[in-house]
């Protein structure tokens, strides 16, 4: 896939990557309309961050990648969006499908509260299609390795997931979601409800996770998406301002609003 | 920008059983809304075998009239002492619950220490939780052994259902009043009871109404408790005084509707529709008003 | 300028008659209103108490003259002076569990599709429509089981059964309009909307981040269910059913129309038989003073007991299984 944009200077996408591409894409709550006529390309193998104050239409946006916004009773959206190509709002696709292959990390982690950390990462798993024994156990402990929790849990799975700390149910929500082998992780704000330390092992994991996956990461925190982010989105009252490099955008930012907003003048 | 070709869409490919759990969530969706339909329509067909047969025998003079034994059996007059009796019975009711309940709530709300208002609540749960035939049997124990049966003890035996309703509805209301009316009332230098009469009584007297509305609905049909109580009568006419046994509808309905005659039962089914309309008339205004007031009161 | 004019002081004002009447009015006010709805709080528990004394008291005879046995007895027979509750607590036991069967799994569904899948403008609608069920008075519903339910069943539904399942013996005997099945059945019409209204109102605290999870992870929206909302709502749901079963157990009068009141225990669903409620209901105005009926108020008691039992367990499960 070699699509040439000025926003993708550096790495080149390995033919394994996944590039989600969204094309003229509108958002509406009822008559509200929250996302007006964004097209934007989310790299394979890159960690974009979409940035904007509060209500600028950055998690409507993400939503609307893994088909939850529809879920909003009176929402909709017009427009495309494409996973290496593929609509994903055709039709002959079933939508459980779309979210296991593009999934979701929450702001307030949640695991299920009546399950254990184990029946938390089997979860979608077993959605799946049923494991049983051995087979499940393995992809259990591989998806809590890759989020580092492996270690700090393998002595009591069996222990409900609530009972582990903020940090450390986030990056069981992590696992859980990659225990599915998704093409795509979108994160919605994952640090906001955790402490400094949690939010540090969360950005490390992302740097880790974007050798396999293709991230897009909403985040309020500037500094977050300096730290974590290939290419940087700026959105704001719904439209798509700017979308660049992470350096460009906060040193060298093409649109005023933008270098408003990243000086922090508003929002 | 080029499609890739449908093969390698790892969209489309179907894991193990997609289809089937598409298609389980779908019957489950259709096994609800049936479900919900099925309750309807029970409600709709038991309302509409009490119209439709209750209907026709419905008339001015059933409802104007007191029964008269024709000497053929069965009555060819009306239900008046009936209805007269019921209203009788249901007014002395409320009147002994609803300001009863209202207190009850107000000591729980303003007075009562926590562990006491639990303990209230406590009991007011269990009384709601007995069957109304025992406590039938409970006021025929007290009021009618060595007595006789009385309007009084009917409509003691319904207030006694009739409290908890209201009592646990007026708490519910009390509560939801703001905390910041009351901190008005102090900082005015009010002190507590001419707060609680004159600021939070009014403010929730919407909700109260609606306490009082629920509980009549709930006696207004009761039988249980007035078969022991209220359900032998001396003599066919009017009466209206409740130190005798008051006839009323619900004994009513159920004397007619145990005999064989079909006259009686087509009184009975007329009898049922002035009781029912009269009821699900109240229940829903009740709830309506209920979801006005909490809604007024929390916004 | 002389001062003349005294400005009132903290002296001048115990001797204004008007504010000292105030003060004995707000004394009075505050101590009448704390005294009249103590009294009222007081009278509401003491009744509880009361009941139960006077319902011991006046069972006295009969749990004298009987003891536990009553409870194992099968023999209720006034001539003879024989009261046993075997029959009617199994008619209640059979009858109640049949409306739970029946009730609770529909009452799911029901605040599943409320919750979950009713448009938003018909979910009011649909669950009050749904809670006029219960306002329909008990009289009512038996009047209906007698003279609709009953010939539906007698000519046309419990035929139909015995021919095809009539070697069970739950649908063996002769088809009736009264019995048993007609008593289930209206039971079950009684405490559906209970079970109903709690269990929505349940299912409605949800979270909503923990469907959103479910959902995120590629669930369909049953598979939601089972993972988030029906775990969750455990406790809750057992707290719906006991509350159900108290009201099922305590109906008399709609029961007691329709169920035939026949104190014997039979194997077949068509067959008469008695609850305790209806029995009382059925027996209290015949009987005089005497060992027929303290055996009746020995009932009533029983009644009384588990319809208690089945009010406070299912508090303590809600409470106890929703503190997280």
């Amino acid at each position: 896939m070699n699509v040439t944009d000025s926003s993708r200077s550096e790495t080149t996408a390995t033919v394994s990557g996944h590039e989600v591409v969204a094309e003229h894409l509108n958002a509406y709550y009822g008559a509200f309309h929250a996302v007006l006529d964004v097209t934007v390309t989310f790299p394979a193998n890159e960690v974009t961050a979409i940035i904007g104050p509060s209500g600028c239409g950055k998690s409507t946006l993400v939503r609307c990648i893994n088909r939850m916004h529809e879920e909003v009773p009176g929402a909709r959206a017009e427009g495309s969006i494409t996973l290496d190509g593929h609509d994903i709002y055709d039709p002959a696709i079933d939508v459980t499908t779309v979210r296991r292959v593009i999934g979701m990390v929450f702001q307030k982690p949640n695991p299920f509260p009546t399950m254990s950390i184990f029946d938390n990462v089997a979860a979608g798993l077993r959605l799946a299609g049923a494991k049983r024994g051995r087979d499940l156990h393995d992809r259990v402990e591989q998806a809590l390795v890759a989020v580092g929790l492996w270690d700090e849990v393998k002595d009591r799975l069996g222990r409900p997931g609530i009972g582990l700390s903020g940090g450390q149910q986030q990056r069981l929500c992590i696992a859980r979601t990659v225990a599915v082998e998704p093409e795509v992780i979108l994160m919605d704000e994952p640090c906001s409800a955790l402490d400094p330390v949690g939010t540090l092992r969360i950005e490390e994991l992302i740097d880790e996770l974007k050798s396999r996956y293709t991230i897009v990461i909403v985040t309020h925190n500037m500094q977050q998406a300096a730290r974590v982010a290939n290419s940087t989105v700026f959105m704001l009252d719904g439209e798509l301002v700017e979308h660049g490099p992470t350096a460009e955008i906060f040193t060298q930012p093409k649109d005023e609003r933008t270098e408003r907003y990243v000086t922090g003048k508003f929002g | 920008m080029a499609t890739a070709p449908p093969e390698a869409n790892v969209l489309l490919r179907k894991t193990a059983g997609t289809r089937r759990r598409r298609a389980v969530s779908r019957a489950v969706d259709v096994v609800c809304t049936v479900a919900a339909l099925a309750a309807v329509a029970v409600l709709l067909l038991v309302i509409a075998s009490v119209a439709v047969k209750g209907a026709p025998a419905l008339s001015l003079r059933l409802l104007t009239e007191n029964p008269k034994v024709s000497p053929f059996g069965g009555n060819t007059g009306g239900i008046a002492n009936s209805i007269v009796g019921s209203v009788i019975l249901v007014v002395i009711a409320s009147v002994i619950a609803v300001p009863m309940g209202v207190m009850v709530a107000i000591y729980t709300t303003e007075f009562a220490p926590p562990k006491v208002a639990t303990g209230i609540r406590f009991a007011l749960d269990i009384l709601t939780g007995i069957p109304t035939i025992v406590i039938g049997v409970f006021i025929f124990s007290v009021l009618v052994v060595g007595a006789h049966q009385s309007g009084w003890a009917g409509a003691i035996a319904l207030a006694i259902v009739e409290l908890p309703v209201v009592a646990r509805s007026d708490q519910e209301v009390l509560a939801l009043v703001p905390r910041a009316l009351h901190e008005a009332g102090v900082a005015l230098g009010l002190k507590r009871w001419r707060i609680v009469l004159r600021v939070i009584l009014p403010t929730a007297a919407g909700g109260l109404i609606t306490g009082a509305v629920l509980g009549v609905a709930r006696v207004a049909g009761e039988t249980a408790p007035l078969i022991f109580t209220t359900s032998v009568f001396s003599n066919l006419g009017l009466t209206t005084n409740p130190s005798a046994a008051l006839p009323n509808i619900p004994v009513t309905i159920l004397s007619l509707s145990e005999s064989p005659s079909p006259k009686d039962h087509a009184q009975a089914w007329a009898a049922a529709l002035v009781l029912i309309v009269f009821v699900l008339l109240l229940s829903v205004t009740a709830r309506a008003v209920h979801e006005r007031s909490r809604a007024k009161l929390r916004g | 300028m002389t001062t003349s004019t005294p400005t009132p002081e903290v002296s001048g004002r115990d001797r204004n008659p008007f504010l000292a009447r105030t003060k004995l009015a707000d004394k009075l006010g505050e101590r009448g209103l704390r005294i009249c709805t103590f009294l009222a709080a007081l009278l509401a528990v003491a009744l509880v108490v009361w009941i139960v004394c006077k319902l011991v008291h006046s069972a006295w005879p009969a749990i004298d003259r009987f003891g536990l046995a009553f409870v194992v007895h099968r023999v209720w027979d006034p001539v003879t002076g024989q009261f046993g509750a075997l029959p009617f607590l199994y008619g209640t036991a059979l009858s109640s569990l049949l409306a739970l069967l029946v009730a609770t799994p529909v009452a799911i569904a029901i605040a599943i599709y409320l919750t979950e899948l009713a448009p938003s403008f018909l979910r009011k609608p649909v669950a009050m429509l749904v809670e006029l069920l219960a306002a329909i008075p008990s009289v009512i519903l038996g009047l209906w089981g007698i003279l609709v339910l009953g010939p539906f069943l007698g000519n046309h539904l419990e035929p139909f059964l015995k021919s095809f399942l009539g070697w069970l013996p739950l649908f063996s005997g002769t088809p009736s309009p009264y019995g048993m099945l007609n008593a289930s059945i209206i039971l079950t019409i009684m405490v559906l909307p209970i079970i109903t209204s709690v269990t929505r109102e349940v299912f409605q605290t949800t979270p909503v981040a923990d469907k959103e999870g479910a959902l995120a992870l590629g669930a369909t929206r049953w598979e939601m269910i089972k993972l988030v909302v029906l775990p969750q709502a455990r406790p809750g749901l057992v707290g719906a059913v006991m509350l159900g079963l108290g009201r099922a157990i305590g109906e008399a009068i709609a029961v007691t129309q329709v169920i035939g009141n026949a104190a014997q225990i039979k194997a077949s669903l068509f067959a008469s038989g008695g609850t305790a409620a209806a029995q009382i209901a059925s027996d209290f105005p015949s009987a005089n003073p005497g060992v027929w009926q303290a055996s009746l108020i020995y009932l009533a008691v029983i009644l009384l007991v588990f319809s208690a039992l089945a009010n406070i367990a299912a508090r303590l499960i809600v409470r106890h299984g929703t503190v997280r």
